[in-house]
């Protein structure tokens, strides 16, 4: 390995060492380590050749596909910033995207075509669209100035070096746009550094190995999923890409098929297998370890998780785009602590302040910091909003960040997770956490889903309203559902209302949109 | 009204198409963005009432749903398994 590494040096290095192993399935392709490094040596080669120079962003537009996967580390190799988002994205979205982080060159499906052709003619920034995929006759792409085809680049620029590499390990490697379930995205700085110590740390206390079969189910555009890549490359191990888990069947199939041994998750996949009739038709004995992200687990989910993967090590973890990771769970504290979503990850510290920025001892509700070489480096261009995150840590110089979210420690310094800031009810005087209502709402027998905000009440300031689906053939009404919160809740956090609906919004990382209820 | 026009305003009314007269009954609706994991478990449940039928696990594939022709095939496909043949005959 390179002696100062970047973020690609997983890639080649694990070509040098494993260069006929496959790395990479996705559909009925199958790439080895060595095509891997090839074809995104040329699409960095093509380009540079069209001008995208050091530090320029590359915005990368798919869903998961090889393609998707050549465009990222492609982009690194050309020196280049690598930002993914959703194939789901609007065009009015990506106006938005173009204009704030001014891409020198874009990457895309070109099936996508009626949502980003005009936005990308737009935008003076763009000095390439490299498109893949048949573009008809009547596509808008035909009429699209600097347009060009990624299968000719990969065909005809070279392929067997890289272009030179520019970088030190404190630029970026990857703008990631949070998901904007509040106000509007902004794009979160990370550099190799940062992205180089969240995957070495995540790896160690996975365990991960070169025999690991990852699934890659969740989206290249979510931190979650873009990792589940780079820590595969990373180990030299295998990535079994899928589309998405729309055909959570289809999934499994793969999964038996492939032996994957590492399947990550977010609450909502889980909830969806439990549903699952013929669940117990496939053989899921491969898997070695299962992890959840992106909003703590209830227990109930747990209970399931361990019926469906007996043989696995179930990792619930907690963190946020602008650190990667906070914490995990080791596996054998699960149930002992099954409400905590766990310990600092291996070289990052974390503390728990109150509004005066004094730190707190354990039991006691305040804002989580967190300290390490995983902190981003602010967002994209909004000084305001990082000063909100980033703010003077125990060395000189050193950021630290505010999560703003509500977390405490236990006695033994587990972490468990209480609310975001911006969605605590203020309910007769009382703070109520939705985390802790929503957990106590899907451990309901028939509930599957479960939302909770705060709207303006004359009485008590906010009242607690709930946003329930149901699973299907379940038959409940509000004053039940109000019944059994009350078995489970104090007073003042039962849900004055609750409304049925037969889903949820979500984002397109798979959390709950609360911005689309009232 | 036959089965892909009925599926075809379903998904116009339901979600997001940028090209309503550009989307074939052939293209991709997850490839488009049109429809992701949640979305094609509304899509289930818009079949299941709307044509008396019952969507398994395994009817769930990209070969199924993954496009209007594909999910009106796959409708009618099942809606023929559902009728016993003499009532077919009666109907038809």
């Amino acid at each position: 390995m390179n002696p100062v590494p970047l973020l690609h040096d997983y890639l080649i290095e694990s070509a040098r060492r494993v260069p006929e192993k496959v790395a990479l399935v996705c559909g009925e392709r199958r790439l080895t380590y060595r095509e891997l490094d090839e074809q995104s040596n040329a699409l960095a080669q093509g380009l540079v050749r069209r001008g995208v120079e050091r530090g320029d962003r590359v915005l990368v537009l798919a869903e998961n596909s090889v393609e998707a996967v050549l465009a990222f580390w492609g982009t690194l190799k050309a020196n280049a910033v690598a930002s993914v988002i959703s194939p789901q994205t609007r065009a009015d979205k990506l106006a938005y995207l173009l204009r704030d982080c001014r891409p020198a060159a874009m990457i895309a499906d070109a099936q996508l075509a009626a949502a980003f052709a005009e936005p990308a003619s737009a935008a003076s920034s763009l000095r390439a669209v490299l498109t893949f995929g048949i573009v008809p006759d009547r596509s808008p792409l035909r009429r699209l100035a600097r347009h060009a085809s990624l299968e000719a680049t990969l065909a005809e620029d070279r392929r067997d070096v890289a272009p030179p590499r520019r970088c030190i390990d404190v630029d970026l490697a990857a703008l990631i746009y949070t998901s904007g379930s509040t106000g509007e995205p902004k794009g979160v700085m990370l550099t190799h550094r940062n992205m180089l110590t969240a995957a070495t740390s995540i790896t160690s206390y996975l365990e991960n190995v070169t025999d690991d079969v990852i699934l890659g189910v969740l989206p290249l555009s979510f931190d979650y999923g873009l990792y589940q890549m780079i820590m595969a490359f990373r180990t030299s191990a295998r990535l079994v890409l899928e589309r998405n888990f729309a055909f959570p069947a289809d999934v499994l199939k793969r999964v038996v098929a492939e032996k994957v041994t590492g399947f990550p998750g977010v609450p909502t996949m889980f909830a969806m297998l439990a549903e699952m009739r013929s669940l117990a038709d496939h053989d899921l004995s491969s898997i070695r370890y299962v992890t959840n992200t992106a909003a703590a687990l209830p227990v109930k989910h747990i209970r399931m998780l361990k019926q469906i993967f007996p043989a696995a090590r179930i990792y619930s973890m907690y963190g946020l785009t602008e650190c990667k990771r906070c914490t995990y769970l080791p596996p054998e504290d699960l149930d002992r602590k099954p409400t905590s979503v766990g310990i600092a990850i291996p070289n990052t510290e974390l503390w728990v302040v109150d509004e005066q920025d004094r730190k707190l001892g354990p039991n006691e509700v305040g804002q989580l910091v967190i300290r390490g070489a995983t902190v981003m480096r602010g967002y994209w261009e909004k000084p305001e909003e990082t000063a909100k995150r980033l703010r003077p840590g125990p060395l000189p110089g050193e950021s630290v960040l505010y999560t703003g979210d509500y977390c405490k420690l236990d006695e033994e310094g587990y972490l468990y997770f209480v609310a975001r800031m911006d969605d605590v009810i203020k309910s007769r005087g009382e703070k109520v956490a939705p985390k802790e209502v929503e957990n106590a709402l899907v451990d309901i027998p028939g509930v599957r889903e479960a939302a909770v905000i705060g709207v303006a009440d004359e009485v008590l300031g906010q009242a607690v309203k709930a946003f329930v689906v149901l699973e299907d053939g379940v038959h409940l009404d509000a004053r039940t559902v109000q019944r059994e919160c009350q078995r489970r809740l104090e007073n003042f956090m039962v849900p004055k209302h609750v409304v049925f609906l037969p889903e949820l919004p979500h984002t397109s990382t798979g959390k709950i949109k609360k911005t689309g209820l009232s | 009204m036959d089965i892909t026009r009925r599926v075809r305003e379903f998904i116009l009314s339901n979600f997001y198409v940028t090209d309503a007269e550009g989307l074939s009954d052939a293209d991709s609706l997850l490839s488009l963005g049109i429809v992701d994991s949640t979305g094609i478990l509304e899509v289930i449940g818009f079949l299941e009432e709307e044509f008396a039928i019952v969507v398994e696990d395994e009817d769930a594939t990209p070969a199924n749903l993954e496009s209007i022709e594909r999910i009106a095939a796959f409708v009618s496909r099942k809606v023929s398994e559902r009728v016993p043949e003499p009532m077919r005959s009666a109907e038809g």
